[in-house]
């Protein structure tokens, strides 16, 4: 990096030991224009007021364009399950049963799992192997969406369906859980993989989180004798609890919205269905299935309005997410 | 005597039995990661060949055949997104750090961004769709352009302020004592201090849309063809790796593997550049 007198003083002539005559090419000019600061700093602002009205024109459009559907269902449509586009009837229930109930699953699969690695990489890992780990549990981040689903279609799938299912049926084919076939195909492989797909994102806030706690904490709970376990449970989680409910909420608008990845493995059925092994769908996956190929209006306006909730819902958790995330940060560095 | 003793043990099978989920943990992200990508590898390299970069698409059943039109639409529709998002990014970021910082309009701005950041990209599909598709009565790689640009923003929005945070204030006070103007303090000493962070923060951005689909599906939409022109459809890697995955054809299905194979290690690569430079970074 240059020092930072050659990036100030660029152009002007070597006026560094101070007796050069001529001063900075930013002191030549004789009168600074009055218009290109305020210039520039209002463009600046007009780009910043653009995202707030991205937002807000996202949300207009999605509810003017599936006012036809709003108009015509109603509220209905959210609690209807029928979904016949030969019939031009659509009910968006089972859509959101499946995003719901395969966001939550994997949420509860994702949260202990981040949770143990954040612990790991912040409190138990040596630095040489904390930060290789950290970097290749980022980049499960990385990987795009489309290929998880490509994965899960063609290797996972197969996977569970001769392995794990047979398993699943085998000690609990009694309850409702573990009905059907094991296709590999369904509500349980489509939660899998999202929790796969969220732990990165939720481990990685937890893991800035806990490297927030002030390292005087936690060495007063080893210092009064307290194992590694204890000290976590006793001081960073404490203290982070409400930081970790919002990585939490983080993950779980990742999940709600997340699309190629589910719409390869759910089976895109619009039924609902108690059982894990059955094939269902998701709001996402639907309008990944249906939309470029609707027809009629109705379709359309019913997929928009879909997609309409699911922007209000993810907005709405994102929101609480990024609410409780910025609490707690100012919480632990104001003491 | 005994039971502080009994305690004790207690306390420390406690401690190893948390160590071991906590690596256990790990181990599972890592298990994952390592999975998926062997079986990329496995997949994807007999699928690619010379053909898979020169050729156009093949008829179902035909042999060969390569997806030399989706790569070329792929990089198209990247670059137009670059081109209409990092701009618009850049601009919104420099307001966030250099002018707004505390004011009600930066933290909404702010605020708003973070939440933009991991919003479903399907929904930015559908509105791309109404505001782009339904008006030109027509799919368009432009439409998927400005799609992943809008993905794009917010993702430069942050990351351009966050670096541009890290100058210190002192340089631009410096700056502004030797009488230049704001904008050229901006221009001249903040950007280019700021430039190896924010090439990188562009680097990031532009890898993760050129993982996107979801946004792609119904905006620039698909085609097995050259494409004349960004108002028309255009093949992209992602649509066509979709399109050819769910397809029953074996050959097809290969090809779909080589394309997955191209864009996970094109966009892992970027990423893990990006991670090497925000490394030596020190401003």
């Amino acid at each position: 990096m240059q020092g930072p007198s050659d990036n100030i003083v660029e152009g002007g002539s070597s006026g560094r030991d101070g007796t050069s005559a001529v001063p900075p090419r930013a002191l030549q000019r004789r009168r600074p224009s009055a218009w290109a600061d305020p210039l520039f700093r209002y463009a600046t602002a007009a780009f910043a007021c653009l995202v707030l009205l991205l937002v807000a024109a996202m949300a207009a459009v999605l509810y003017e364009r599936g006012q036809l559907s709003i108009r015509t269902f109603g509220l209905g449509f959210l609690w209807s399950s029928e979904w016949d586009p030969v019939r031009g009837l659509f009910g968006a229930l089972p859509a959101m049963y499946g995003t719901v109930a395969s966001s939550l699953i994997a949420i509860a699969i994702a949260t202990p799992v981040a949770l143990g690695v954040a612990i790991f990489l912040t409190e138990m890992a040596p630095q040489a192997l904390a930060r290789p780990v950290g970097l290749a549990i980022e980049m499960l981040a990385a990987i795009p969406s489309i290929i998880y689903g490509m994965w899960g279609l063609f290797v996972f799938a197969p996977f569970l369906a001769n392995h794990v299912e047979p398993f699943l049926k085998k000690i609990g084919g009694s309850t409702p859980f573990f009905q059907g076939p094991p296709m590999g195909i369904g509500m349980l492989p489509a939660a899998l993989i999202l929790a796969v797909m969220i732990l990165p994102f939720i481990a990685s806030v937890m893991r800035d989180l806990f490297s927030l706690v002030p390292a005087m904490s936690k060495e007063s709970a080893y210092g009064v004798g307290a194992t590694t376990w204890e000290m976590v449970r006793s001081v960073v989680i404490p203290q982070t609890r409400t930081g970790i409910i919002g990585a939490i909420f983080l993950g779980l608008g990742r999940a709600l919205g997340e699309t190629m990845a589910v719409t390869f493995v759910i089976g895109n059925t619009h039924q609902i269905s108690a059982s894990l092994l059955a094939p269902g769908c998701t709001i996402a996956s639907t309008l990944a299935n249906e939309f470029s190929e609707a027809v009629s209006d109705m379709h359309v306006s019913s997929l928009i309005e879909m997609g309409f909730v699911l922007f209000l819902i993810t907005t709405v958790i994102l929101a609480s997410a990024k609410i409780l995330l910025w609490r707690i940060e100012s919480r632990i560095r104001g003491r | 005597m005994a039971r502080s003793k009994w305690l004790y043990m207690r306390r420390r099978a406690y401690n190893v039995l948390m160590h071991a989920a906590a690596f256990l943990s790990a181990l599972f992200g890592l298990v994952w990661l390592f999975w998926i990508l062997a079986e990329l590898l496995r997949k994807g390299i007999p699928a690619i060949n010379w053909d898979f970069f020169t050729k156009l698409p093949a008829p179902p059943g035909t042999a060969g055949g390569g997806l030399a039109n989706a790569i070329m639409g792929t990089l198209m529709i990247t670059a137009l997104a670059t081109a209409i998002g990092v701009p618009a990014g850049v601009m919104a970021g420099t307001y966030l750090a250099e002018f707004g910082r505390k004011s009600v309009l930066a933290k909404t701005v702010r605020f708003v961004a973070d939440v933009l950041v991991s919003a479903p990209s399907i929904v930015v599909g559908v509105f791309v769709y109404s505001i782009v598709v339904m008006p030109m009565h027509g799919f368009s790689g432009l439409a998927g352009s400005i799609a992943l640009a809008i993905i794009m923003v917010p993702v430069v929005i942050r990351t351009t302020e966050e670096i541009l945070l890290l100058v210190p204030d002192s340089l631009r006070e410096a700056a502004l004592a030797l009488g230049a103007p704001y904008w050229r303090v901006v221009l001249q000493v903040c950007y280019r201090r700021a430039l190896a962070g924010m090439t990188t923060g562009i680097l990031l951005a532009v890898a993760r849309v050129s993982g996107e689909t979801a946004p792609l599906l119904f905006t620039s939409l698909n085609s097995p063809f050259w494409s004349p022109s960004i108002t028309k459809p255009v093949a992209t890697l992602n649509v066509t790796l979709f399109n050819y995955a769910m397809s029953p054809y074996d050959d097809w299905r290969s090809l779909a593997w080589g394309a997955a194979l191209l864009i996970t290690l094109g966009v892992l690569a970027a990423t893990i550049l990006a991670r090497i430079v925000v490394g030596r970074i020190k401003i």
